[in-house]
């Protein structure tokens, strides 16, 4: 047999796809450098290296060391974990309209802020994370488990997928209900809604870090699974796959990803739908390519957003993340699905 | 990225009639007649709850007799504000099933076609930017200015999804791609003009974005019960096409459908349904996308029947309403807030139902 | 006896296709199950691959029963292609192919020499080697088909059960198709279970036939044992002449009309 000749071929495919990860990167190398650097006080790159090695407490070495690090940090974090949960998320449902907030998460988190406000009378920012923490995890259980009874021998993509829009409706109409009666509520709630990386301190990074993280080696473990399950469950099944583990698998990374993301940061499930959309015209329908391309492209887009919206707005003041984000990834994107035929799932 | 595989017990039956022939579902019939009765009741509950509760004879009296004093209760309060209620409601489930059919997808509302979501920015911007500072809704954003800028933020809305997807035709795919996009700015822009506002007008705002029916009257009816009026009779007609789009292009071309302008026009129905409808009660959540899933599994067919949506729209908006106005008096809910308490486990014990 | 179903029943919801079905299939064989439209060949067919529980009874996988095995051990002996799969759109030749090596692969494993090797065999062997960047939605129904199997090759199982592999393919398709499972048959000694429409090929291509009608085997052996003008009435109901094919000498079905039903 002369298998010699395409295996070549098979290392060409190989290599292209690791060089488009490196690019990925190196572009969220410079995002990162972007958003140490810019802001209402710009600070030069070697101003801020020295901040970060010998801090001497000048100014800027409170700049970068208290706001710009923890906040790029975070929003590195939050666009690698809404990138991975958005690719995860539409790959189990089998539908390019779901967004990592599809099984209640968002919503889930909202409510449990706004109640705890209320009910709790919770006051730090701290609090309402952990609270919205809690909340994202307690919807997406509920509506797992209401696609598991609905479905025949586990959750199907469509049970699951609208399982997940009545849960969210719900608690959405209870939020509303909550915040159109107590205005500390509505206040805390629409800057919330409006998605923001701001403001937050160190202490956050390490509240969310956990979560992410396992939630990143979930997904990386989820993703020959659901490479499988994209031939149909049949096929998956006949390849060895456990239907089931890989479902539970898959949604667990969801929930901890976009929980910890939207918690700390609000809601910017946005990033999560549309980051796919751009990262599978590079990496084709292989899902082990797939995550961490939407991840990196996520947190590049994330980051150069923030950056954007600290420039734009007339010093002091800025436009949150989630804002930006829609008007520049919106039209990226609406630019993506006109030039080329869209990537079907 | 089906809408549903449920097909069991689908059948229908011939109905000729003076050489004209349909095909009925018996199930779909009953189903739409059963929530004909249950609209009426509610309605007829509505009329009588309230801060003045009327007896039925009451409400008969009422109604016809100009000088007995719960004549302005019944006729210029309660009926309008009722009938609204249903023909909103009546309106997005029906824009909803329409878009659903056509996007395969049962995600899919008006939201897709950016409807409700450029009304919303637009009346949120109007009532940001007045301001308290001006006596609330006042001025340029009076009782009139309010339905008329959400009118014409929902058909901009529209015309800016349908101008970008356009392309040598109209995908589906494409379609409720480019709605994402176009909904996720309108979408943020709105969360962000919520936050520069002074927190009461956010409040207000938050109420319109929740849909309302809280004081509507005789003109919030009229133009709604018009476009029902006309629209209904034009979508049933293109029930077949739509029947046959749900194959996919290929099979719909081979089938004789003359694709793009089916389809277009459904749509055109379906935009001026729900841009209608939200601008006279603001984009009530949730109707327009479980009404047809509830419909669709309630009557077990495969395609969002757009009847007995339309009726299960009118249903859940006039009982949500009747909720709203009464479970919290004196404080008033808006109605949006109810449909998806009320809606939400309807639709997911459906759900757990169906499971075999 | 490599694969076994003992008093299988089978069904889908309230309904019961199979009930009570004894199968065995011997190492080594092209065994070809025939029958009308609804009579449970797909189903009983699935239940061989595990996709299916049986109700009642069991399936015997090497003596083993099948469904209390790892499923990714039964995955490296066993491969099933099932009827009409999907693939995500654009997804090329040789991504398919190399998820047929999921069963081999572990999370800190997951492309090995092995692997590659595997998928580069497959391909030479379904003759796809100029195809493998191609999208498969750009290829014809054929290469489409061949891409299928050559996934099921990747996978490396020495049993392999299809389900009407030559669904959609024209003739000299269904014939490409064929030729290759004998192939494989022949030169890497697999043992093959397919499930055919077209009954002259199936006489062709199988060394065994197995003939189902209302959830049940009615006949099963070689080709000229099963394929009699009597079997025709009784499984398909339908009046047909059964001569030597001319060129390969198996049973041949020339169909008169279909008998009446009473």
């Amino acid at each position: 047999m002369s298998a010699t000749a395409v295996a070549p071929r098979l290392h060409g495919i190989r290599r292209r796809r690791g060089l488009v990860l490196a690019a990925l990167l190196a572009a969220v190398c410079v995002a990162v450098v972007l958003s140490v650097t810019i802001g209402s006080k710009a600070v030069p790159l070697a101003d801020a290296w020295r901040a970060l090695t010998e801090p001497t407490g000048t100014e800027n070495d409170i700049v970068i060391r208290s706001l710009r690090v923890p906040r790029t940090a975070l929003g590195v974090l939050a666009g690698l974990a809404l990138g991975v949960a958005g690719a995860l998320m539409q790959g189990h449902t089998r539908n390019p309209l779901a967004d990592p907030g599809l099984l209640g998460v968002t919503q889930g988190a909202a409510f449990a802020m706004v109640a705890s406000i209320i009910l709790l009378g919770a006051q730090s920012l701290l609090a309402y994370i952990w609270f919205g923490l809690a909340g994202a995890l307690v919807a997406s259980v509920c509506v797992f488990a209401l696609g598991m009874v609905g479905g025949r021998g586990g959750p199907t993509p469509v049970t699951l997928a609208l399982a997940g829009t009545a849960v969210s409706a719900f608690l959405y109409a209870l939020t509303s209900a909550i915040v159109l009666l107590d205005e500390q509520a509505m206040d805390v709630f629409r800057f919330w809604q409006a998605g923001s990386v701001a403001g937050r301190g160190p202490d956050v990074v390490w509240q969310v870090l956990p979560f992410i993280l396992v939630g990143l080696v979930l997904a990386l473990v989820n993703a020959p699974g659901l490479n499988a399950l994209s031939l149909g469950e049949d096929v998956a099944r006949s390849l060895g796959q456990n239907i089931a583990l890989t479902r539970s698998v898959g949604v667990t990374a969801v929930t901890l990803l976009t929980g910890a993301a939207v918690a700390s940061c609000g809601s910017l499930a946005f990033v999560g739908l549309v980051v796919p959309h751009l990262a599978r015209p590079l990496s084709g329908t292989d899902h082990r390519w797939l995550l961490p391309y939407s991840g990196l492209i996520g947190a590049a887009l994330l980051l150069v957003s923030d950056v954007i919206g600290r420039v734009v707005a007339p010093s002091p003041g800025e436009l949150e993340v989630g804002v930006v984000l829609a008007l520049i990834g919106a039209p990226f994107f609406v630019a993506l699905v006109r030039r080329r035929k869209p990537v079907r799932l | 990225m089906t809408t549903t595989t449920r097909t069991r017990a689908g059948a229908s039956l011939p109905l000729r009639v003076a050489g004209l022939s349909w095909r009925v579902r018996p199930r779909g019939v009953a189903v739409t007649v059963g929530g004909l009765l249950a609209l009426a009741l509610l309605m007829a509950l509505n009329m009588r709850l309230g801060d003045l509760p009327l007896g039925l004879g009451d409400v008969v009296r009422a109604t016809f007799d100009p000088s007995v004093p719960e004549h302005f209760v019944v006729m210029e309060l309660r009926l309008p504000r009722a009938l609204t209620g249903a023909l909103v409601g009546a309106a997005l489930a029906l824009s909803g099933a329409i878009i659903q059919s056509i996007a395969r997808n049962p995600l899919a509302s008006p939201e897709i076609l950016g409807v409700t979501t450029g009304a919303s920015v637009t009346v949120v911007a109007g009532v940001v930017m007045s301001g308290s500072v001006y006596g609330g809704v006042s001025g340029l954003f009076s009782a009139l200015g309010i339905p008329a800028l959400a009118l014409l933020g929902g058909l901009a809305g529209a015309a800016i999804v349908y101008a970008l997807a356009w392309r040598r035709g109209l995908d589906g795919y494409r379609l409720v791609l480019v709605g994402i996009g176009v909904a996720a700015v309108f979408t943020n822009v709105k969360f962000w003009l919520l936050t520069v506002g002074d927190v009461n007008d956010t409040g207000r705002a938050m109420v319109w974005i929740s849909g309302s029916l809280n004081g509507r009257g005789w003109e919030h009816v009229v133009p709604v019960g018009l476009a029902l009026a006309v629209l209904v009779p034009l979508t049933l007609l293109g029930t077949r096409s739509l029947d046959a789009l749900r194959y996919g292009d290929d099979t719909v071309t081979a089938l004789g459908v003359r694709v793009n302008l089916s389809r277009a026009l459904m749509l055109l129905a379906a935009v001026l349904l729900a841009a209608v409808a939200t601008a006279s009660a603001g984009p009530i959540a949730f109707v327009a996308l479980a009404s047809p899933q509830i419909a669709l599994r309630v009557v077990r067919c495969a395609q969002p029947p757009l009847l007995s949506s339309a009726v299960t729209g009118a249903v859940l908006a006039t009982g949500a309403d009747l909720i709203a106005r009464t479970a919290f008096s004196p404080i008033e809910l808006p109605v949006g807030v109810v449909t998806a308490v009320l809606g939400a486990p309807y639709l997911i014990h459906l759900i757990w139902r169906a499971r075999t | 006896m490599r694969l076994q179903a003992a008093g299988v029943t089978l069904g889908y919801g309230d309904r019961v296709v199979v009930d009570g079905l004894d199968l065995g299939i011997e190492a080594g064989t092209v065994t070809t199950i025939i029958g009308p439209n609804g009579c449970g060949k797909s189903t009983l067919l699935r239940a061989l691959g595990r996709l299916l529980k049986p109700r009642g009874g069991e399936v015997l996988l090497d003596g083993k029963r099948i469904d209390a095995m790892p499923t990714r051990e039964v995955a490296k002996v066993l491969g099933v292609l099932p009827q009409a799969p999907t693939a995500p759109e654009g997804l090329t030749v040789a991504d398919l192919v190399a998820r047929g090596r999921h069963p081999h692969q572990t999370w800190y494993r997951q492309w090995s020499s092995d692997d590659e090797g595997a998928v580069a065999l497959a391909l030479e062997l379904t003759g796809l080697a100029d195809l493998a960047e191609r999208p498969l939605d750009e290829l014809s129904g054929g290469q489409r088909q061949r891409a299928w199997i050559s996934m099921a090759l990747a996978q490396g199982t020495d049993l392999l059960l299809l389900d009407e592999p030559t669904t959609f393919l024209d003739l000299a398709h269904q014939v490409e198709v064929l030729e290759l499972v004998r192939n494989l048959h022949q030169e890497a000694g697999r043992t093959i279970v397919m499930v055919l429409h077209d009954l002259n090929l199936a006489a062709r291509y199988a060394d065994r036939l197995v003939a189902m009608r209302g959830g049940r085997v009615v006949a099963a052996g070689a080709p000229h044992e099963v394929l009699t003008e009597e079997l025709m009435r009784e499984v398909f109901e339908l009046d047909a002449k059964v001569i030597p094919d001319p060129v390969a000498g198996t049973p041949m079905v020339v169909p008169i009309r279909p008998l009446s039903r009473p």
